[in-house]
């Protein structure tokens, strides 16, 4: 058993008094019981929607792409935009998936798996707009490098479209292996539940998972080679999108700083979508003491940051086309923001720009109708972004003679509003089929993270403690200088939870005392108030901060003004590595433990 | 072939490593542990040796890398070379992205499949369930009837604190 710090500045992400049990029971009760009248309501008015969609596809496969209010000047309208769309939103579920698995940010499993199902969903949707938009549909197949009789031909691989097509084809396949490889261990738990038919199914979605020791180890293993795979190609995704746009030589496209100003923009627009859809879900399926709102703030703070990346780049934008004295990329950005479609440009500027500042503000960043409102106001500031860069820059083109305007027919809105449907119809029928929450990688993380542990150990209260956890991740846990927060609905359970504290939780607290006086500074006295604030061992003053220190110091009873914690963390750090023959050089060379 | 285990449920990460140790002290062999989430710490303790899946995905990614190059040169050069844009036929630059994206492919794809193809799992294979707690919050060790003795088996479980005990034939 190895140990594990659990640092005090970490947020609890499982609130509630649970057991394992419990977490099963609270996870697979929305899979598990009979559909309520909301959710009937809305599949309805999903499919419907949908049905509306692929009426609208049908009509232009019939009637061919005229059916649409492209033009020879404009001819991507509102399908690319709607493709480039909702390929930004299927980036938020990778993501939260591998990047923040390789980072260890552990409030990831709270929303990785519906996020997951939102990118493989907003990927089949985007997918639709190339595929109708190349006209005759049912020769999409050509693009596939295959032996073919026709020469053979091959594709083009010096284009950028064909880069998309192997990029999103890519980034499906993996999406949905990561995600199904995730889904295995909890179907079998469902299908440990259940009988009959729902056995049956359930057997053949678990592929046999038995929960063997060395499958959980292969298991771990793929899941962590898939995030270090998914990683790169999630960025590649977006930036081969850009290259459509890049490689050309449209004034307004043509830049080199597209690549990380559409995945920055990707991320925001995917997180704003899955807020947009997990506040709902939360709510309905009840999760939240599995969705916190430290889970919310997590996310916001991922949007601050890249809806600000946004912001940077659409300033430079702007400078760069000023300053290279280029007119026709200066007109680009002059018509962008002056042109007919202005309107559109600012509401760009203000959704995608303006709206996430208020994300500074911890108290709105913790807010959930307000996270709620601008989720959206970020969805449509997201849409905006790529109609200015696709239709606004295109209506204006090299020769005024060629100038034109575009407006999306009847059957362009229903084609995007069919997508819409799409989307919630899978995604109903996802959260009655598996855990919308992934319920092993809770379990997982449920030592640290639930409340009642942390309540239990004194965590969530500036001290650093150590727990006998079976886990050996000791360097996921380093602390972080982040703000000790209770969330205001955590605040709500801690009455709660002081009663719940007393029953007997399976945790061993560790009798392991170090003998804090071979640190430099540190005596009988100072190490009794130290032990007396919780911290018992070199490890856990080896992440503490020096000004929590003085802060023990201060409040302890005695007189410590000469003891000087500033070095303390070094020294023991030292002591954790066993380096003892570099302390003692250490203590040698900083006499008092002063540097 | 099948083969009598006896099995023994635990409700503690503690009690699993307890009974685990306890096990290898008195030279027990155990045939298994199953445990609902990923347990860490344990893989050491039981001797599991690390996963090779890594390996097996780099060659995998070095074939999808090698197939999009060699594939993407051998059209552009040989089979139908063609000047896209003043490029040179062999435009190595521009494989980049397509090379990138068979690569991860290739290593995603085929790690999967052989994680499912080595575990013996897949789609309607039906593994033997010892106990439907497992998959919910209980932590199992199994032993095998034949190596170890069902009776040695069970008052070892018994004096480890387990809760439940039971045995099955796989």
């Amino acid at each position: 058993m190895g140990s594990t710090i659990v640092s005090g500045f970490r947020h609890t992400l499982i609130t509630g008094d649970k057991t394992y049990h419990q977490i099963t029971e609270d996870l697979c009760r929305p899979a598990e019981k009979v559909p309520g009248l909301a959710w009937i309501g809305a599949f309805i008015v999903a499919v419907s929607v949908m049905s509306f969609g692929l009426f609208a596809i049908g009509w232009t496969i019939y009637y061919g792409i005229g059916t649409w209010n492209l033009n020879r000047t404009i001819n991507w309208g509102w399908d690319i935009t709607n493709f480039v769309w909702w390929i930004g939103i299927g980036h938020a579920g990778t993501l939260i998936s591998a990047i923040l698995l390789i980072f260890r940010q552990w409030w990831r499993t709270g929303v990785n798996r519906a996020a997951e199902a939102m990118t493989i969903f907003a990927v089949m949707c985007a997918g639709l707009f190339p595929m109708i938009h190349m006209g005759r549909i049912w020769n999409a197949f050509f693009i596939f490098p295959y032996v073919n009789t026709r020469g053979p031909v091959w594709p083009n691989f010096n284009s950028p479209l064909l880069w998309d097509v192997f990029a999103i084809s890519t980034y499906f396949t993996v999406s949905i292996l990561f995600w199904y490889t995730g889904l295995v261990p909890d179907f079998a738990t469902l299908r440990d539940r259940s009988k009959g038919l729902r056995k049956y199914l359930y057997n053949i979605a678990s592929f046999g998972w038995t929960g063997s020791a060395k499958h959980w180890q292969r298991w771990e293993s793929l899941a962590l080679i898939l995030a270090g795979l998914a990683t790169p190609l999630v960025l590649s995704v977006h930036t081969i999108v850009s290259f459509d746009f890049a490689t050309s030589v449209i004034p307004g496209w043509h830049t080199t700083i597209f690549p990380p100003y559409f995945v920055a923009g990707a991320v925001f627009s995917g997180f704003a979508m899955v807020l947009t859809l997990m506040l709902i879900a939360r709510k309905i399926l009840h999760l939240e003491d599995y969705i916190t709102i430290n889970h919310i703030e997590s996310m916001n703070k991922v949007i601050l940051l890249t809806g600000t990346i946004v912001g940077v780049a659409y300033l430079t934008e702007l400078f760069i086309s000023w300053y290279s004295g280029y007119v026709y990329e200066q007109f680009a950005f002059f018509n962008r923001a002056t042109g007919p479609y202005w309107w559109s440009y600012f509401g760009m500027m203000f959704c995608n720009v303006v709206s996430p500042q208020f994300f500074w503000s911890k108290k709105l960043r913790t807010n959930i109708t307000f996270t709620f409102f601008l989720s959206i106001l970020i969805n449509i500031g997201m849409w905006f972004e790529r109609f200015v860069i696709i239709a606004t820059t295109l209506a204006r083109d090299y020769l005024p003679s060629s100038w034109s305007l575009y407006s999306p027919t009847w059957v362009e809105i229903g084609i995007y509003i069919g997508t819409f449907g799409l989307f919630f119809t899978f995604f109903l029928i996802f959260t009655r089929v598996a855990p919308v929450v992934a319920i092993a990688e809770v379990k997982h993380i449920y030592r640290y993270a639930a409340n009642q542990f942390r309540e239990r150990n004194n965590i969530g209260h500036g001290r650093a403690c150590e727990n006998d956890v079976p886990d050996h991740d000791s360097d996921d846990f380093n602390a972080d200088h982040s703000d000790d927060h209770h969330g205001g609905e955590s605040h709500q359970q801690l009455k709660a939870e002081e009663a719940s504290v007393a029953r007997k939780a399976p945790v061993t607290d560790t009798e392991v005392r170090d003998n804090l006086k071979k640190i430099e500074g540190i005596g009988p006295k100072v190490e009794q108030a130290l032990n007396a604030a919780g911290i018992l061992t070199f490890r856990q003053l080896s992440v503490a901060e020096p000004g929590y220190l003085q802060k023990i110091l201060d409040e302890a009873e005695g007189n410590f003004a000469g003891n000087i914690p500033d070095y303390w963390p070094e020294q023991a750090l030292l002591a954790v590595e066993g380096k003892w023959i570099e302390l003692k050089a250490w203590q040698d060379k900083y006499k008092h433990g002063r540097k | 072939m099948s083969k009598k285990v006896i099995f023994g449920l635990y409700s503690t990460e503690e009690a699993l490593f307890s009974a685990i140790k306890k096990a290898k002290g008195r030279h027990l062999e155990i045939d298994d542990v199953f445990t609902p989430f990923p347990v860490h710490g344990l893989d050491p303790l039981l001797g599991l040796k690390e996963s090779r899946l890594h390996i097996a995905g780099f060659i995998y990614g070095l074939t999808g890398f090698l197939t999009a190059f060699l594939g993407m040169s051998w059209v552009s050069t040989i089979d139908w070379p063609n000047i896209f844009g003043g490029k040179p036929y062999w435009s190595v630059p521009a494989f980049v992205p397509i090379m990138f994206e068979s690569t991860v492919l290739f290593a995603a794809v085929g790690m999967t499949v052989t994680f499912y193809v080595i575990s013996g799992m897949g789609p309607g294979v039906k593994n033997p369930v010892l106990h439907p707690r497992i998959t919910d919050d209980k932590f199992c060790i199994s032993f095998s009837a034949d190596e170890v003795g069902e009776g040695v088996a069970e008052s070892f479980l018994q004096e480890t604190g387990a809760e439940e005990i039971g045995s099955k034939t796989i």
